[in-house]
């Protein structure tokens, strides 16, 4: 850790007070090291964050009708009875019963291609958009609505399908932010231990600068400059290592083509957000220097 | 020389000193010192001087008893206020205490940078007060590759170039030849004569006849050597008190 006195004078050619040259030892690093991984952390809480709010914004004016009936004709005259009374109904944008190709298409995978061949019994499917997020009273409403023509209809908010997913995501978010905290507790005290073992290195002459007149401040400040040097180097470079790999991530999951996890892309704002990430780190550390340095230099006199 | 109407600059009253719990290693210690005078302080090795002076330059604070400095209470005031204090002071450590990866040069202007000085006005004091010295060719040599004579002249340097109100020197002729030595005292004695309150402590009897107008504390086993108080009260205002060198 480098430690300079430039603050006791106006010109910038005082000498380093304490002997270490800048940017050496193991600190830049490590800070650099936490710096990428709260990118991460960061990034992948974003994403979340982005996924979480496209999807509910996607699913909650949705409704979906199922018509389960095992009579192809009835399921069909159901579903149109459906479609053509909702369409009517105050609030709904558009009610479009789904093409059965489409739904036996979608149900391929779990059932298998015998599907299409009409052995098995597939619910006709109505898609409704509401004007407006959608309500345990609209849901109601709809409900009564529908049975009155389609009494084998069965009728779902979209969002409450995707709870589950929902409850997941939010967990990992939660879990996003306590690694970020963990990393930024782990930052302070990689920060600390540094400065106490600095401090006892040049405690003698700390206690010079001290018998001159020195101020706590001074010294203090001595110490902040130099941890913040480093962690403006390590933050640079970790913030660098961070960004390669939530760009080369973002790259594979963009590769999928999955509706939900290409919803998680990062908007310019979270891109700010990530940029800040070695400054807020940066902050960090030459507070917990200071708060280090004055509590440490209070026990001398 | 001692002017009592001036006021004091130092005041011990009943002061006492130990460290951790062994013995006091100084003892009911009281005396004035007033602004222009100077002042030796003499005694055997382990008489308690080095500890005395530590309580002048504030290093350390008594286990009981009262010091007043430039007016105030130098015990109960906030530890915030010492640095002001101490940026009135010149101390030369007896072991020096350079900063040892600072040249000749940053360890002299070390104390103007603390008090703010700026760069391009604190170059000419320095190299001037270590020409004075005799160390402006050595100027930038670090600690470890001078003697010690010149590392004793660095910290005499470093202790006066911020013109103190109060110099205190521990043994600060200790290691330069005799010609230097006169030197440096006739130093003390132009800044006592600019109004330099200086207090040197030294176990060289023979140094004390160099100052004839010298005021001389004497400390054994860590008591002052005049019982009579006359040091608090000092009888005759520019006779000195104590004993005379």
């Amino acid at each position: 850790m480098a430690l300079k006195l430039p603050s006791f004078g106006s010109a910038g050619s005082a000498p380093e007070l304490m002997p270490q040259g800048r940017l050496a030892g193991p600190m830049p690093w490590v800070i650099a090291i936490m710096v990428a991984l709260t990118v991460i952390a960061a990034a992948a809480g974003l994403a979340l964050s982005n996924t979480a709010r496209n999807a509910a914004d996607a699913l909650s004016g949705g409704v979906t009708v199922q018509v389960v009936e095992a009579n192809p004709v009835e399921r069909n005259r159901q579903a149109e009875a459906a479609a053509k009374a909702l369409r009517a109904t105050p609030g709904v944008t558009t009610a479009e019963i789904v093409p059965q190709e489409e739904v036996e298409r979608l149900i391929e995978p779990w059932l298998g291609a015998r599907v299409g061949d009409g052995q098995i019994p597939v619910p006709a499917l109505v898609d409704v958009r509401m004007r407006e997020a959608v309500t345990g009273e609209t849901l109601g409403a709809l409900r009564r609505q529908v049975r009155q023509v389609a009494p084998a209809a069965r009728v779902d908010a979209q969002s409450s399908w995707l709870k589950p997913v929902f409850g997941a995501i939010d967990s990992l978010q939660w879990l996003a932010l306590a690694l970020v905290a963990l990393l930024g507790m782990a930052l302070a005290a990689a920060v600390l231990l540094a400065v106490r073992t600095s401090l006892g290195t040049n405690r003698e002459t700390i206690e010079i600068v001290h018998l001159l007149g020195g101020t706590d401040a001074q010294i203090a400040r001595v110490f902040q400059r130099a941890v913040g040097f480093d962690a403006a180097g390590g933050g640079a470079v970790g913030l660098a290592l961070g960004l390669v790999v939530v760009l080369f991530l973002g790259q594979r999951f963009g590769g999928l083509e999955a509706g939900l996890v290409q919803s998680g892309a990062l908007g310019w704002i979270d891109w700010v957000l990530l940029a800040l990430v070695p400054i807020a780190g940066l902050v960090l550390a030459m507070l917990t220097a200071r708060i280090t340095v004055l509590r440490a230099l209070r026990k001398m006199l | 020389m001692t002017d009592p109407s001036a006021g004091e600059i130092v005041q011990f009253d009943n002061v006492g000193l130990r460290y951790g719990t062994d013995r006091e290693v100084l003892s009911d210690v009281s005396f004035t010192l007033f602004p222009g005078s100077f002042y030796f302080l003499t005694g055997a090795s382990g008489a308690g001087k080095t500890s005395l002076l530590k309580l002048l330059y504030l290093a350390q604070r008594p286990s009981r008893g009262m010091i007043r400095m430039f007016g105030t209470d130098a015990i109960t005031m906030p530890r915030e206020r010492l640095p002001l204090l101490r940026r009135r002071l010149g101390v030369v450590f007896q072991d020096f205490r350079l900063v040892p990866h600072l040249s000749a040069f940053d360890n002299v202007a070390l104390p103007l940078r603390v008090a703010g000085v700026a760069e391009r006005d604190l170059e000419k004091p320095v190299a001037d007060m270590l020409e004075w010295v005799r160390l402006g060719e050595r100027m930038h040599a670090l600690p470890a590759q001078l003697s010690g004579g010149e590392q004793q002249r660095v910290a005499i340097a470093r202790a006066v170039i911020g013109r103190p109100e109060m110099l205190i020197a521990d043994e600060p002729t200790g290691n330069v030849d005799p010609d230097m030595a006169i030197k440096l005292l006739r130093l003390f004695e132009a800044l006592n004569r600019m109004g330099t309150t200086v207090v040197v402590a030294t176990h060289d009897v023979h140094l004390l006849k160099k100052v004839p107008d010298s005021l001389i504390m004497r400390l054994d086993k860590g008591r002052l050597s005049d019982p009579t108080g006359a040091l608090r009260y000092p009888p005759r205002p520019h006779g000195g008190f104590g004993s005379r060198g």
